[in-house]
C-alpha cells in the first residue's frame, strides 16, 4: 500500500506565463509526487473538476495577473463544494504581502511569492498534505 | 461514504476515490472491486498507443468528442511515466483536453505507470473496470509514449490502435516486432507533414509480409488531429473492426484471455508479496545475502530452501 500525494497544478485566469509553474511542477515531480499540470487559461470551475477526477491532495494554482482575489476564492468553493473537503489548496505567484490575509481567510491555506525555494513548497506541502 | 455503492449511484467523486484506492492497493480496493465487477463488461475499451510526440492525447481528445456527438459517454486514461529515480511524475495529457473537462459525459484520470515498463500502469485494467461498472460506453486508455516493446495495451484494450507519424525512420523500423505488430488499426497523425505517403506504403508493405494475419487486415487513416481532419474515418475503422471481432467471437475470446491472464497476473503478485513478506521483514533475506557473501551459500539453494518452506 502506497499512498502517493498527488497535486494538480493549474493556472487559473488569463495570463500566460507558466514558467513559474512548470519551474514549481518539475520540483514537485523530483520530491516524489504525482503532478498533473492542466496548461494555462483555466476556468476555476474546470480546475475543480480536474481536482476532482484526479483526486489530488493538493490544488496549487500560480497566477500572475492580479486577479488571484478573484479567482483563488472560487476555486476554494468550488472544490469544497465537490465533497473535497481535506485537499489542500495553495497559491503562487506575483502577489502582494497585503493581498494574503484575505486569501487565507478564503480559505487558500499558503501563499507563495516570487523568490520562494521550490524546497519551501515542497517541505510545506509534505507537512500539511492530508492523506 | 460507500465507495462501490455511491459510484453504482454515478457519483464521480466516489469514482475519482474508487481509482485512487485501486492504484494505491487500500486495503478496502479488493472489496471494492468484488461490487463493481459485477457491473462491468458493458464498455467498448480503446487503445491508443504510440512514441511520444505522436499526438495520442490529442487524437484521444478528438476522438471522445466525436464520441459524445454521437451521444456516447466516455472515460479516460492517460498514462504518463514515472520517473524510475524519484518516484514522481508529471502528467501532463489532460493539457490536451481541457475542453472536455466540464463534460459531464467525460471522466479523465491520469496515472503514473509506477514502475511498470509495459506501456501502463499495473492498476490501469481495474481503473477500466472502475469506468466501465460507473457506466461509460467507451473507455480510451492511451499509454506512455513507447518505444518498441512496450505492448501490454493489448491485453487491456478491445481494440488497439497504434499512432505513428512520419520522419520516424526508415523502412525496417516497420519489420521489426513489437508495437508494429499489435495494432487493429494505425493511425497515422500528423499526415499534413511530408512523408506520410510513404509511411502508409511502409505500413502496407509490412502488412503484406505478415503470415500470421487473419481475416482482419489493419486499416491505415491518415489523420490530423489537430485540425479535427480524419477523425469520422478513423472513427468507422474502430467501428468495422469491433463489428469484426464481436462477428467473429474473437473480441469474447480476447475478454476471456484477459480474465485469465488477470487471475494468473494477481495470484503471482499477491504471492510475490507473501513471500517477501516472510523472508524480508523478518529480516532473513539479509542472513541469506549475508551467507551467501561468505560463499557458505547461493542464491539458487536459498530459494529452493524458501520455497520448499512456502509450499509445505
Amino acid at each position: 500500500m502506497e499512498k502517493k500525494i498527488r497535486v494538480l497544478v493549474a493556472k487559473p485566469g488569463l495570463d500566460g506565463h507558466d514558467r513559474g509553474a512548470k519551474v514549481v511542477a518539475r520540483a514537485l515531480r523530483d520530491a516524489g509526487f504525482e503532478v498533473i499540470y492542466t496548461g494555462l487559461r483555466q476556468t476555476p470551475e474546470q480546475i475543480a473538476e480536474a481536482a476532482l477526477q484526479e483526486d489530488v491532495n493538493v490544488v496549487a494554482m500560480s497566477i500572475l495577473s492580479g486577479a488571484h482575489g478573484h479567482l483563488f476564492p472560487k476555486v476554494v468553493d468550488l472544490v469544497r463544494k465537490n465533497g473535497m473537503t481535506d485537499a489542500l489548496i495553495i497559491g503562487g505567484g506575483v502577489i502582494p504581502e497585503g493581498d494574503i490575509p484575505a486569501l487565507k481567510e478564503a480559505g487558500v491555506s499558503a501563499v507563495f511569492t516570487p523568490g520562494t525555494p521550490t524546497s519551501e513548497v515542497v517541505k510545506y506541502i509534505n507537512e500539511n498534505v492530508k492523506l | 461514504m460507500d465507495i462501490a455503492e455511491e459510484l453504482l449511484k454515478g457519483n464521480r467523486l466516489a469514482l475519482s476515490r474508487a481509482i485512487t484506492a485501486i492504484e494505491n492497493e487500500y486495503d478496502e480496493a479488493t472489496e471494492i472491486m468484488k461490487k463493481l465487477y459485477p457491473h462491468t463488461g458493458h464498455a467498448y475499451v480503446l487503445g491508443i498507443t504510440g512514441p511520444p510526440g505522436a499526438g495520442k492525447s490529442t487524437l484521444s481528445d478528438k476522438i471522445a468528442r466525436e464520441y459524445r456527438a454521437q451521444g456516447k459517454t466516455v472515460g479516460i486514461i492517460a498514462v504518463d511515466p514515472t520517473s524510475p529515480f524519484t518516484g514522481g511524475a508529471i502528467l501532463g495529457d489532460r493539457i490536451r483536453m481541457n475542453g472536455l473537462t466540464l463534460d459531464e459525459g467525460v471522466f479523465i484520470r491520469s496515472m503514473g505507470t509506477r514502475g511498470s515498463l509495459g506501456g501502463l500502469s499495473h492498476k490501469t485494467a481495474d481503473a477500466v473496470k472502475a469506468m466501465d461498472a460507473f457506466g461509460k460506453d467507451i473507455i480510451i486508455v492511451e499509454t506512455v509514449g513507447v518505444g518498441q516493446s512496450e505492448v501490454d495495451i493489448v491485453k487491456a484494450a478491445d481494440t488497439t490502435m497504434v499512432v505513428l507519424i512520419p520522419g520516424m525512420g526508415d523502412d525496417i523500423q516497420a519489420i521489426k516486432a513489437g508495437i508494429l505488430e499489435i495494432g487493429d488499426l494505425y493511425c497515422i497523425n500528423k499526415s499534413d507533414l511530408d512523408g506520410a505517403d510513404k509511411l502508409v506504403r511502409e505500413i502496407n508493405m509490412m502488412l503484406d509480409l505478415d503470415s500470421l494475419m487473419t481475416e482482419w487486415r489493419p486499416p491505415i487513416t491518415k489523420v490530423v488531429a489537430s485540425q479535427n481532419e480524419g477523425i469520422k474515418e478513423l472513427l468507422d475503422t474502430v467501428e468495422k473492426h469491433r463489428t469484426h471481432i464481436e462477428g467473429n467471437g474473437q473480441l469474447a475470446e480476447r475478454r476471456t484471455k484477459r480474465t485469465r491472464d488477470e487471475i494468473l497476473d494477481i495470484l503471482s503478485s499477491n504471492i510475490g508479496t507473501y513471500i517477501k513478506g516472510k523472508i524480508v521483514d523478518s529480516g532473513r533475506l539479509d542472513g541469506y545475502v549475508e551467507q551467501i557473501k561468505q560463499h557458505e551459500t547461493d542464491p539458487y539453494t536459498v530459494i529452493g530452501q524458501v520455497m520448499d518452506e512456502m509450499l509445505k
